[in-house]
C-alpha cells in the first residue's frame, strides 16, 4: 500500500528500491575493494592467514579429527574455547546498544554501529568455530529445522542455534537497514528498525545465557555445573566486548574520516571499569566455594589452578589469565584513563587475552580434567587447532575490516542522487 | 556518525577514465587469485568427498527410512566395508523385542581385574587395533573408598593385587540419559528394551554426548579404525557392532546384535570369574532378577538421577 501511495507522489521512487538497492551493494562492494595501500597490505595479510586455517580444517576433515590433540577424555578444546569466547564478543556489542537507544546517549548514538557491526563479525566466528568441531560438516543439513531433525526444545545446542543465528539476522538487518537509508540520503523509519533494536538487546543477553546453559545443564560436569556461569558469562562478555570496541574506536579514528567523539569512548571505560570488577568477584565466590568445601568437586578447580597429581598443564594459562584481569581492573581504575590512549589500549589488551584465556581454555578444557571416571588425561592443542583457531579469527576480522568500512564509506559519501531525474 | 562532514565525492567514482579500469582489473585479478588460492587449500577436501557418496549423503534418519530404503541402505554399507576391509560383512536390522527391558549387574566380589571383558569388546565390535578401543574401562580401586578418584584404569600389573577391588564401567543404558537429550539432533536415543543406541549415518560428530555422560561411556572415531580382514567380525548390526564411519560418537550398545538373539553380550560370554549377570528385568524368573532383589547392589553416581540398568554389588 505503502508503495502505491508514494508511486503517485513521486514516480521515480517506485522503481528506486529495485534500482537504488543493487546500486546499494554495488557502492559498499566499492567501498569494501577499494582503500589505501596499508588497508590492502592488512588484507592480504588476512587473508593469507585465513588460508592457511582452511587448509588446516580441510586436512582435518580429511584425516579425521586425530588431528586435533583432542581426546575421548578432552573432547572439546581449542575450537569451543573460541566459540564460547567469541559469543561473548558478540553480547558484548550489546553495552554500545544500551546507552545509545535506552539512555539516548548521543555520543554512543552516533558510533554504535561500531558494535552491531562486530556482532555480526562475532557470531560468523563463533558458526565458524562450531562448524570447524563437527566431525562430519557434511551432514551440517542435520541440524536444519525441518530438513533434519531438530531436537528442540530438550537439547540447549537446538537453542544455541536458533539464538546466535537468530542474533546474526537481527543485527544485519539493523545495519543494512541503517546503511541504506543513509545511501538514500532518507531519515531512518523507527519502525523499521527501533523495535528490532530493542529487541536486540534482550536477545543480546539470551546468546551468552543460552551458552552458558550447554554447560551448566551438564551434571556430570562439577566444574560447569554452577549456577553462577550465566551470569559469570555476561559479566566476562561486558568486559571483553567493550574493550574490544575501544581499541576499534581508537584505530578508527587513526584511519578514518570517521567522527569518534569522547564522549563513546569515555562511557566505554566507564562500563568496563565496573564490569571487570564484577567479573573479579564472581570468579573469586566461585573459587571461595570450590576451596572452602574441598572434595571431588573441587578437583578441576585444584588441577586449573595448581595442578593435580602432578599434572600442572593449565596453570600457567590460568594464572596469566588472572593477572592480566586484574592488572587490567588496575589500569581501568585509573583517573582519567579514557583520555590517556597509550594505558587504555594496553588496559583494553590485556582485559581482552585475559577473558580469552577464561572463557576459553580456562572454562572448557577443566570441565574435562579429571575426567568423569576421574582420570587425568591433558590437552594441549595441536598446531593444526592453532592453525584453524588463527584462520578463523582472520576471516572474522576480514568480515569486520569491509563492515567497518563499508560502514565509514557510507557515512562520509554524498548521499546519492535520486535515481531517475 | 559524521553526518556534519563536508561531502568529498571520491575521486575513483566520479571519473570514469583508464585509471578506473586499471583499479577494477587490478581488483578482479585480486579476487580471482583470492578464490583459486582458497581453492587450492581446501584441496584435501576432495579426498575426504571421495569417501562420501550421493546415497549418503542424502541418507535419511534411521526412524524415517522406509523398508526398501533400509535394504539398499544395509546393502551399500556391506558393499563399503568389503571394499575398505577385504572382508564379506553381513549388517542386519535387530529390532527390540516384546516385553524384554535389558539389565546388567557385575559381582565386585569375584571380578578380579583381568581384563577378559576389555579385550572380548575390542574383538566383538569392530575396534580400532592400533588404539585398543573398548568400550570397557576397568578401574583398581584401593579397598576401603569408593571414590574413584583414588582408581586407576591403566594398571598393567598381575591381578588381583593386594588390597585392590576392580570395578568395570561401561555405559548404564540409563533410564534418563543426559546423553540422549543433548543431543541436537536426535542421532541418539533409547530403545524399548533399553538400550541406548546410536544412528551412525546421522550423528554429525559435535560430541555434545561426551561431555554430558557422567560415565565416560562414548567414544569418538578420531579416525576411521584399522583392522585387518582376518580379525573383522563379519556378523554385524546397523545400530550395534558394524564398522563405524570416521568422525562419528559410538557406544556399548550390550551387544544388541547378540542379545536380541538371545545370546549373552561378548563380555560376559568372555569373563572367567562369572562376576557378570545379564538377563530381562521384566521376566519375574531371570537370575538378573534374583540378585537385584537379594543382592545389596548399587549403582554408579546415584545422585545424579540418571537411573542406570547396569548395578554393582557385593557378595559378602
Amino acid at each position: 500500500m505503502n508503495s502505491i501511495k508514494t508511486a503517485v507522489v513521486t514516480p521515480n521512487i517506485t522503481t528506486s528500491h529495485a534500482v537504488s538497492y543493487p546500486r546499494f551493494l554495488l557502492r559498499a562492494l566499492w567501498h569494501a575493494t577499494d582503500g589505501s595501500l596499508g588497508f590492502y597490505a592488512w588484507m592480504t595479510v588476512l587473508t593469507a592467514i585465513a588460508l592457511v586455517g582452511f587448509n588446516a580444517w580441510a586436512n582435518q576433515v580429511a584425516n579425521g579429527m586425530i588431528t586435533t590433540h583432542m581426546t575421548d577424555h578432552v573432547s572439546w578444546g581449542l575450537h569451543i574455547a573460541n566459540f564460547t569466547f567469541g559469543v561473548g564478543l558478540a553480547a558484548g556489542g550489546v553495552m554500545m546498544v544500551i546507552p545509545a537507544y535506552l539512555y539516548r546517549n548521543r555520543s554512543m548514538h552516533d558510533v554504535v554501529i561500531v558494535g552491531e557491526l562486530l556482532a555480526v563479525a562475532a557470531i560468523v566466528i563463533c558458526l565458524l568455530f562450531v562448524v570447524a568441531d563437527l566431525g562430519r560438516p557434511d551432514r551440517f543439513w542435520h541440524l536444519i529445522p525441518a530438513l533434519g531433525r531438530f531436537n528442540f526444545p530438550v537439547s540447549m545446542l537446538t537453542w544455541d542455534v536458533i539464538v546466535l543465528n537468530g542474533y546474526l539476522l537481527l543485527n544485519l538487518h539493523i545495519c543494512g537497514y541503517l546503511l541504506y537509508q543513509r545511501f538514500l540520503g532518507k531519515r531512518p523509519k523507527a519502525r523499521w528498525y527501533v523495535p528490532f533494536v530493542m529487541l536486540s538487546i534482550v536477545w543480546a543477553v539470551s546468546i551468552h545465557t543460552v551458552t552458558a546453559f550447554l554447560y551448566s545443564g551438564l551434571g556430570g560436569r562439577p566444574f560447569w555445573n554452577s549456577g553462577l556461569l550465566a551470569p559469570r558469562f555476561l559479566a566476562s562478555a561486558f568486559v571483553s566486548g567493550p574493550a574490544f570496541i575501544v581499541l576499534t574506536l581508537l584505530l578508527l579514528r587513526k584511519v578514518t574520516r570517521l567522527k569518534i567523539g569522547s564522549g563513546a569512548i569515555a562511557l566505554l571505560v566507564r562500563i568496563v571499569r565496573i564490569t571487570v570488577l564484577i567479573n573479579l568477584l564472581m570468579l573469586a565466590s566461585e573459587l571461595f566455594t570450590e576451596f572452602y568445601t574441598g572434595g571431588a568437586h573441587a578437583s578441576p578447580a585444584q588441577y586449573l589452578f595448581f595442578g593435580l597429581h602432578g599434572k600442572t598443564g593449565l596453570v600457567g594459562w590460568t594464572w596469566t589469565a588472572i593477572a592480566l584481569n586484574v592488572l587490567a581492573a588496575i589500569i581501568f581504575l585509573l583517573p582519567g584513563i579514557d583520555r590517556r590512549h597509550a594505558p587504555l589500549v594496553i588496559g583494553c589488551v590485556f582485559a581482552f587475552v585475559g577473558i580469552w584465556i577464561e572463557k576459553g581454555m580456562g572454562l572448557i578444557v577443566p570441565g574435562f580434567i579429571p575426567s568423569t571416571l576421574h582420570e587425568i588425561v591433558e590437552y594441549s592443542p595441536s598446531l593444526l587447532e592453532w592453525k584453524v583457531t588463527a584462520g578463523i579469527w582472520a576471516f572474522g576480522l576480514m568480515i569486520y575490516t569491509v563492515a567497518l568500512k563499508i560502514a565509514a564509506g557510507v557515512f562520509s559519501s554524498p548521499v546519492e542522487e535520486p535515481v531517475a531525474n | 556518525m559524521s553526518d556534519g562532514k563536508p561531502l568529498r565525492v571520491e575521486s575513483a567514482v566520479g571519473s570514469k577514465g583508464a585509471g578506473v579500469s586499471r583499479r577494477t582489473v587490478t581488483k578482479g585479478l585480486g579476487l580471482t587469485l583470492g578464490l583459486a588460492a582458497f581453492g587450492a587449500a581446501g584441496l584435501p577436501l576432495r579426498k575426504a568427498a571421495e569417501r562420501i557418496s550421493i546415497d549418503e549423503l542424502l541418507q535419511k534418519h534411521y526412524k524415517e527410512l522406509s523398508d526398501a530404503d533400509f535394504e539398499r541402505v544395509l546393502q551399500r554399507l556391506e558393499r563399503e566395508a568389503q571394499e575398505q576391509y577385504g572382508a564379506p560383512v553381513e549388517i542386519k536390522d535387530h529390532r527390540p523385542l516384546k516385553g524384554v527391558k535389558f539389565g546388567y549387574a557385575i559381582n565386585l566380589s569375584l571380578c578380579n581385574g583381568n581384563g577378559k571383558c576389555v579385550e572380548a569388546c575390542h574383538r566383538e565390535n569392530n575396534h580400532d587395533r592400533a588404539t585398543n578401543q573398548s568400550y570397557i574401562r576397568v578401574l583398581e580401586m584401593p579397598k576401603g573408598t569408593m571414590d574413584m578418584e583414588q582408581g586407576n584404569t591403566t594398571y598393567s600389573h598381575a591381578v588381583p593385587a593386594k588390597d585392590s577391588y576392580y570395578m568395570p564401567v561401561q555405559c548404564l543404558q540409563c533410564d534418563n540419559p543426559p546423553c540422549v537429550d543433548v543431543c541436537p539432533v536426535e542421532a541418539t536415543w533409547k530403545e524399548r528394551d533399553g538400550i541406548v543406541v546410536i544412528d551412525y549415518q546421522w550423528c554429525i560428530g559435535c560430541r555434545y554426548c561426551q561431555a554430558a555422560c557422567p560415565y565416560h561411556a562414548r567414544r569418538f572415531n578420531w579416525k576411521q579404525a584399522q583392522i585387518p580382514a582376518s580379525e573383522i567380525n563379519p556378523q554385524q548390526s546397523y545400530l550395534s557392532n558394524r564398522v563405524r564411519p570416521q568422525g562419528v560418537v559410538e557406544k556399548c550398545h550390550f551387544c544388541l546384535h547378540r542379545t536380541r538373539e538371545g545370546k549373552v553380550p561378548a563380555c560376559m560370554e568372555a569373563c572367567p570369574t562369572g562376576a557378570r549377570v545379564f538377563g530381562n528385568l521384566l521376566d519375574p524368573e531371570s537370575e538378573i532378577r534374583w540378585v537385584l532383589e537379594n543382592k545389596r547392589v548399587y549403582v554408579l553416581k546415584e545422585e545424579l538421577g540418571t537411573k542406570p540398568s547396569l548395578y554393582y554389588f557385593f557378595d559378602a
